[in-house]
């Protein structure tokens, strides 16, 4: 490392270290949606990418909107995006989960594929409706650029604004999970179904509710990932191997799983990636992953719950 | 306005008279052998049982329709069907009006492979204009090989391959890169440069050449070279790796949904043009719809066309392309290039007397084929099946269009380039 | 005799569906069809190699692969790597900086063939290497997951997850591989023309025959004491080992057997297509395999046959008219599998085939007992 000041290696060194945690906040709101789905019903909904997507569509719905009549609202707009998608792609989700996911819970591998097909027609849908190219909304200015909080460091300002999100939705789901008696009714019914459906809890109610707030969540990180990525009809395919990976490597039914191989997953890839080239850091990290899951099946963080 | 885009084109003088001849034609077909008009009879012009009859040539397109590619090839598959409408109404070729027929290739190779033969054999096309990326063109390429069809090939490419079924119509890849490193180094005194790409062929094959004429030619340093898996949509870390090796050039081949994501985050880590010299050989204004402008503004791209190009040709050919589009349509190199293609091809028939693909490959590799009312302004086919074009610089504006600062000679295509592979 | 019809093909209804398969695919499709539609045919049919092999892996073990397009790329690599050699000979390649190795691995630098390169210009280790690689890929995979009784959703994910890993080494690794466009301009094998409409043809009945073959193996498999068991362990799992049987290795002996099977699709693929590229290895097809085995009937061998051609032919038709509606349509049609028919095409014929046979016994008996070939999939089921 000749040739480079201690201040510069420092200002790479914290750059670097927040890249890692930007990526465990990218990964993380990934997952959180997937992982409260499959913790729940022990389901991996292969739409999910395509919720995402939902949510990205929706968000450039709205700075089309915005720009077109209100474009003194432009700088705010972006809030009422994340909202709204949340709430558009919660209600595709109870929608799906009405119409298809409820038939199938006795068979997780079908629902596996139903909702592969469910993707594929979503993304034509997209295609239908906004056009194959990749569209672009228009950021509000506050989320351009970078923060420096010295000459040498530059903190993505939208990495930053996911990180905070991912903070927030985060703990809104730990809230609603283990201090609201939505919760309680949730992890009861995960626990154990008979029992709790036998003591008044309506399963099949959780069931729709909680399959919603995962694609509703979906629905934010894709509103959110329009700042760092593409939208496109087929965005959603590039996260999904991503994001299942997170959700099998954390463990069933255990969101600091989730939260734990998120972190793990994002450090190993971030660093691999800085000291190797080429796309042998991806290979070098699902691989690890792979075989990590080999030798520990049931992931990081073991769900002790009887189906 | 058809006027002006036909113009100049060697065998289109009076239109109007040769479809009246053409009609003719078909009221007494015996009386060819009277053999005065240029419309001549079947069985000259078509010795090979192509889709040919006295009113009508049929030709393929090819390109993908859905699937990840769709996005891209849209726009190459538009600029075929305005340049056949346009032959069309100025009267065809050899007095033949075409027909279209279209197959999806579906961004899946074999089906490339599969929908290229059924053109061939069963609808017996007299050429195919399609293909998009490197993979497709391999796929099908034995097929046109071993049919004897022609294929005309829209996109800029990694050079390397020249077959007599094919014709070239974007540029190989020392023509599109060399002169624009050129530029760099001149320009703005650029020594150290810093490659990144998607991790496939063309990227990997341009960036060996950036390398050697980068060290060998203008005595710079790569000071790194990278590669990112096809569909990568993190950068963070990359970018840190920049940052530390603070080159004067950051030279990028990055792909697909992969580049916005990459120029979003650049954009976001305050590497802005301000600060640092940025230059791509993969954004067309397709790619900066999907981009957006404000995160490309002051980066250059090279190409050979540009829609902002100021000139006669092009200004008709973008107000066309909108006609038939819609106004909201944005023109990138491919699609400029895939529009060249049914307008060469006619120049070839015309100039052979015929559509026998022999005759028109003949006809095509004598060098002296020209368009003089290309949109990018003068292109020639050159005997190796490239067209002589020229390479620009354009600097991306915020409203995604491009502002040509660098216009090169006209270069002569050299794809199996000495010291470069 | 009653060994062989009884074992191999699943008694007289499992015969009758037999010979109604082997008549469609080695007769009817012949004469009816052009070289052209019979080469994309035969190019189906090398699909519906895996789509049978996830009928004995899914259907009856119980273990949704999501990966099958692995060994399917494994196969076909093998194959296209022989042939690519050959293709490859120093004066095919006489303008490269050096002749003899194949053009991809001259336009990066490579100097010399790697040496995992080398065994397959021997045809017999190729062959050789096809049905054994693919399955000691298989054998590791399935040792380390099922011996941990890692099963369901993990193992479809996992598998996914592999195959996406060997993509992405695929396309990385282009001077070795070929990269994103594969293996390209394969023209002769030994010599022969495999170009030529005389060679698809004759790859076209290797095809069907070894097809064929692997349904009988298939059955006989299934109908063996083994056959039972994967049954038994597929519903109920813990009672079959609690019963002393190593349920891991009778899971691991059918995932490398049908890994074998879809690498001899593979093969077949590239030698009917003329090269093999990483986009049969990834996600999207391997899913694909899985609903032709699913719209069959993910009970019936022969069922994944004709699902496979089905899906294949409305593919190819329907984009030719309608490219827009082909995804809703698929995804449609997975949909409707899963929700409506999980029995498949197979399930069709059970539940309603008797209609058609009925009315074709009261017009005469013109075959002998035309009702049996329905029962091809019950026969299986025993």
């Amino acid at each position: 490392m000749g040739g480079y000041t201690y201040n510069e290696l420092g200002a790479i060194f914290a750059m670097q270290g927040f890249a890692g945690i930007s990526l465990f906040s990218v990964l993380l709101l990934m997952a959180l949606g997937l992982a409260i789905i499959f913790g729940q019903m022990g389901v991996i909904n292969m739409a999910h990418g395509e919720f995402m997507a939902v949510g990205a569509y929706t968000t450039y719905f709205l700075s089309t909107l915005t720009e077109t009549y209100f474009p003194g609202f432009m700088p705010y707009y972006f809030l009422f995006a994340i909202v709204l998608a949340f709430f558009v792609a919660g209600a595709l989700g109870y929608f799906a989960e009405y119409a298809l996911i409820r038939h199938l819970y006795k068979r997780p591998l079908d629902t596996l594929l139903a909702t592969w097909g469910l993707s594929l027609i979503m993304q034509q849908t997209f295609r239908s409706v906004f056009g194959a190219r990749e569209v672009s909304p228009g950021l509000p200015d506050w989320l351009l650029g970078s923060y420096q909080p010295t000459e040498m460091i530059d903190i993505p300002l939208n990495g930053m604004f996911v990180l905070a999100l991912t903070g927030l939705v985060t703990f809104g789901v730990f809230y609603l999970m283990f201090k609201s008696s939505w919760g309680l009714h949730v992890r009861a019914t995960t626990q154990n179904r008979l029992m709790s459906g036998a003591v008044g809890i309506n399963t099949k109610k959780v069931d729709r509710y909680t399959f919603a707030l995962g694609c509703g969540i979906a629905g934010i990180a894709g509103a959110a990932f329009t700042t760092i990525a593409s939208t496109g009809p087929t965005t959603g395919t590039l996260y999904i191997v991503d994001t299942f990976m997170v959700v099998v490597f954390g463990g069933a039914a255990s969101l600091l799983g989730t939260i734990a191989s998120a972190f793990s997953i994002a450090q190993a890839q971030s660093i691999l990636e800085f000291f190797i080239s080429g796309s042998m850091a991806k290979v070098f990290t699902l691989l690890t992953l792979v075989i990590i899951l080999m030798f520990k099946p049931e992931g990081l963080f073991a769900s002790k719950v009887r189906r | 306005m058809n006027s002006m885009i036909t113009k100049g084109l060697p065998s289109i003088k009076l239109p109007a008279l040769k479809k009246a001849l053409s009609i003719a034609a078909i009221a007494s077909a015996c009386s060819m052998a009277l053999g005065l008009s240029s419309t001549v009879a079947m069985a000259e012009v078509n010795t090979t049982g192509l889709a040919v009859t006295d009113t009508e040539v049929t030709v393929g397109i090819l390109h993908s329709l859905t699937g990840t590619m769709a996005i891209s090839e849209t726009g190459a598959q538009e600029a075929e069907k305005l340049a056949i409408k346009q032959i069309n109404e100025s009267g065809g070729i050899l007095g033949r009006q075409i027909k279209i027929i279209q197959e999806d290739g579906a961004s899946d190779w074999p089906t490339f492979a599969e929908k290229s033969k059924k053109l061939l054999v069963k609808d017996k096309v007299a050429a195919v204009f399609g293909a998009w990326t490197s993979a497709s063109r391999k796929a099908v390429l034995p097929v046109f090989e071993k049919e004897n069809g022609l294929l005309y090939y829209p996109t800029f490419y990694e050079g390397l391959e020249q077959s007599k079924n094919v014709i070239y119509t974007g540029q190989e890849a020392t023509q599109q890169i060399l002169d624009g490193l050129n530029w760099v180094a001149k320009e703005k005194k650029a020594k150290t440069f810093y490659l990144i790409g998607s991790d496939y062929i063309w990227p990997r094959t341009s960036m060996k050449i950036a390398r050697k004429h980068i060290e060998n030619v203008l005595g710079g340093k790569v000071v790194g070279e990278e590669y990112k898996p096809l569909g990568n949509t993190q950068f963070g870390s990359v970018i840190n790796k920049i940052r530390l090796k603070k080159p004067d050039v950051i030279y990028a081949a990055v792909v697909g949904g992969s580049n916005v994501a990459w120029f979003k985050q650049l954009k976001a880590a305050g590497i802005t043009a301000d600060k640092q010299t940025l230059l791509t050989i993969s954004v067309t204004e397709d790619e900066v719809l999907g981009i957006g402008g404000e995160n490309l503004e002051g980066f250059y791209s090279i190409m050979k066309y540009f829609q902002s190009q100021d000139n006669e040709n092009n200004k008709a050919f973008v107000a066309a392309f909108k006609e038939m589009w819609g106004d909201d349509s944005v023109i990138g190199d491919v699609t400029q290039a895939a529009y060249l293609g049914p307008w060469l091809w006619k120049a070839a028939v015309e100039k052979a007397g015929s559509f026998d693909v022999d005759k028109v490959v003949a006809a095509s590799e004598e060098g002296d084929i020209e368009l003089t009312t290309a949109p990018e302004g003068y292109v020639k086919l050159h005997p190796n099946h490239h067209l002589w074009s020229k390479a620009r610089v354009g600097k991306w504006n915020k409203d995604g269009q491009a502002t040509v600062v660098y216009t090169s000679e006209l270069i002569e295509p050299d794809p199996f380039p000495a010291g470069y592979q | 005799m009653s060994f062989a019809y009884d074992k191999l093909m699943g008694g007289k209804n499992g015969l009758t569906g037999f010979i109604i398969l082997a008549i469609l695919i080695l007769i009817v499709f012949p004469l009816l069809l052009d070289s052209f539609r019979l080469n994309l045919v035969g190019k189906y049919l090398t699909y519906a190699f895996a789509a049978v092999s996830l009928v004995l892996l899914w259907g009856y073990g119980g273990t949704l692969s999501l990966g099958q397009g692995i060994f399917f790329g494994l196969g076909g690599y093998a194959m296209a790597m022989f042939l690519k050699l050959e293709a490859s000979s120093p004066e095919n390649t006489a303008i490269q900086s050096t002749p003899g190795i194949p053009d991809f691995m001259d336009w990066n630098q490579l100097t010399e063939l790697p040496w995992f390169w080398e065994p397959f210009s021997s045809f017999t280790f190729t062959l050789v290497a096809i049905l054994v690689i693919p399955a000691l890929f298989a054998y590791i995979i399935g040792s380390a997951m099922f011996k941990r009784r890692v099963g369901g959703v993990y193992f479809a994910i996992i598998t996914q997850v592999i195959a996406v890993i060997l993509t992405v080494l695929i396309v990385g690794q282009q001077g070795f591989t070929g990269g994103i466009n594969g293996i390209t301009d394969l023209r002769t094998l030994n010599g022969w023309d495999i170009t030529s409409d005389s060679a698809k043809n004759i790859f076209y009945y290797v095809n069907c025959f070894l097809l064929l073959g692997v349904i009988i193996a298939s059955r006989y498999i299934l109908t063996s004491k083994f056959g039972r068991l994967l049954l038994a362990m597929r519903d109920k799992e813990d009672r079959v080992r609690f019963s002393g049987y190593d349920v891991a290795n009778f899971k691991i002996f059918i995932f490398c057997f049908a890994a074998t099977i879809s690498a001899i699709g593979g093969a077949m693929f590239t030698l009917q297509v003329g090269f093999m590229s990483p986009s049969f290895v990834g996600i999207v097809p391997s899913i694909e395999m899985v609903i032709f085995a699913a719209v069959g009937g993910r009970m019936s061998l022969i069922g994944a046959v004709y699902g496979t051609l089905l899906i294949n032919f409305g593919k190819t038709a329907f984009s030719e008219s309608f490219p827009e509606l082909w995804l809703f349509l698929m995804g449609g049609l997975f949909i409707a599998v899963v929700m409506f028919f999980p029995n498949g095409l197979a399930g069709l014929w059970q539940d309603y085939g008797h209609y058609i046979t009925d009315r074709f016994k009261s017009v005469k008996n013109l075959f002998v007992k035309p009702a049996s070939a329905t029962k091809a999939t019950t026969v299986e089921n025993s």
